[in-house]
């Protein structure tokens, strides 16, 4: 889930299950894939047609930069995904969250689903647990939150995702994606805020 | 500068001993042929201008357009075989088209003309085609880039400019376009000047009638590229012819 605000920070986080059927067959993986320098993308569904898709994705940006000269928009990245989820629809089954920053529109959240749809939004959730936390997030997010405002919703609202759903946990990774670089944040599943549920 | 290559000059695909390659130079005669097309990038956004030459009175006012749409914030003002002009412009819709399906954003103007010049380059290699007889101006604007103007020849180059002639006139069209401050001009100022350059090099006593067509993209558009609305087209083209009175009559004076 991507909270984003004025500032040009983006978290990206999102639990690190990996589900062979019911048996969880890692607890500490990375679902935020680097497209691009500044793009990063959640990963939902199949983990490995997300990963087969991110990983032409991120071919088709690096070469589409290139050609450009410049880094590509965070909408063309979202928008690639797109082009992919979307022709190909029949035989994936993977939706993605893409955020990231460029220079023409700042910090910038796309939601591309598992059909193939992309919308652009101030803020998204997605996976298994997000069922139980949009009530949280609607009544919590705030546009041109700080920094660690924004840090403190998305773990907050992970936490009780992670504690209402019984296949969201593990360690929870963030990443802050800023004009200034890339900064990776990572929270073990012991260290997360206690709530009311336990 | 005009030399026979007799026998270099069959096909795209021979290179002279002193390393030209002749029907890249004779697709390029065919646009000289051809009268002329201006484009000048300003403060604002891009004006382009034609003249275009009217052969029968029959034709309907508004046909044989020399300018072409290449999606909305992309124009494009041609010189040469308009037959080959036509194809190109399908091809840069295409590209257009294909780029905003990928990348979900408008193409930008510099990587447009890159595409369409590689397209152009590729037939002066083969000897199975022929190059392609024409030269086109592309023009956008956008708020983050702002203006832009570039050039595509037969040869498959492509350079950006403030200001360009293609045509007959071009010469003469170059001078009179390195007279303007065009950096400091907007667009409705620059729609005049355009027309005026257009009249000024328009040759009574070769071609006879023409016809003007003008366009622009730019803030005054919001990022659209439209054929200039009638009423500034006729404000546009009184200035021009009486701004050429003015100079036939300090002629005579001077006599």
């Amino acid at each position: 889930e991507i909270p984003q605000h004025s500032l040009p920070v983006i978290p990206d986080s999102t639990t690190s299950l990996a589900l062979s059927g019911s048996y969880v067959s890692n607890k500490m993986i990375n679902k935020l894939i680097q497209v691009h320098d500044k793009i990063f993308c959640c990963i939902a569904g199949s983990l490995a047609d997300a990963q087969a898709v991110t990983k032409m994705a991120k071919f088709q940006l690096s070469f589409h930069s290139i050609q450009m000269e410049a880094p590509p928009l965070v909408k063309a990245a979202a928008s690639v995904l797109k082009e992919l989820c979307y022709n190909n629809r029949e035989e994936l089954q993977a939706g993605f969250i893409t955020a990231g920053w460029d220079r023409k529109r700042g910090p910038q959240v796309y939601t591309v689903s598992m059909g193939g749809m992309l919308i652009s939004q101030p803020f998204t959730i997605g996976g298994s647990g997000s069922t139980f936390i949009y009530g949280y997030a609607d009544a919590k997010f705030k546009p041109d939150m700080s920094r660690e405002e924004c840090l403190q919703f998305t773990t907050n609202a992970l936490t009780l995702a992670i504690g209402r759903d019984n296949v969201s946990g593990g360690v929870v990774h963030m990443v802050v994606i800023t004009e200034d670089g890339v900064e990776h944040v990572v929270v073990p599943g012991d260290k997360l805020p206690k709530f009311h549920d336990e | 500068m005009s030399s026979i290559g007799t026998g270099y000059d069959l096909s795209a695909s021979t290179f002279s001993p002193d390393g030209r390659v002749f029907q890249v130079e004779y697709a390029m005669k065919a646009v000289e042929n051809s009268s002329t097309a201006i484009g000048i990038r300003c403060k604002d956004g891009v004006v382009f201008g034609v003249e275009k030459l009217v052969l029968s009175k029959l034709y309907e006012q508004g046909s044989n357009k020399r300018i072409f749409n290449i999606d909305r914030h992309v124009g494009m003002a041609v010189a040469g075989l308009l037959a080959d002009a036509r194809s190109l412009s399908e091809v840069a819709r295409e590209e257009a088209s294909n780029f905003r399906s990928n990348y979900g954003h408008d193409i930008p103007l510099k990587h447009l003309a890159d595409r369409v010049a590689m397209y152009v380059h590729a037939y002066t290699l083969y000897s199975a085609v022929r190059p392609f007889g024409c030269s086109f101006i592309l023009g956008s604007h956008d708020e983050d880039d702002g203006p832009q103007l570039y050039m595509v020849d037969p040869s498959g180059i492509s350079y950006g400019y403030w200001g360009c002639a293609i045509g007959k006139a071009k010469q003469a069209a170059k001078t009179e376009i390195e007279k303007l401050q065009m950096k400091d001009m907007t667009c409705r100022e620059l729609v005049k000047e355009v027309a005026k350059i257009i009249y000024i090099v328009h040759d009574e006593v070769k071609d006879k009638a023409f016809e003007l067509e003008l366009s622009w993209v730019g803030e005054v558009t919001k990022g659209r590229h439209e054929l200039v609305p009638k009423d500034i087209k006729e404000e546009a083209e009184k200035y021009a012819k009486d701004s050429l009175e003015e100079e036939d009559d300090s002629d005579e004076d001077n006599m």
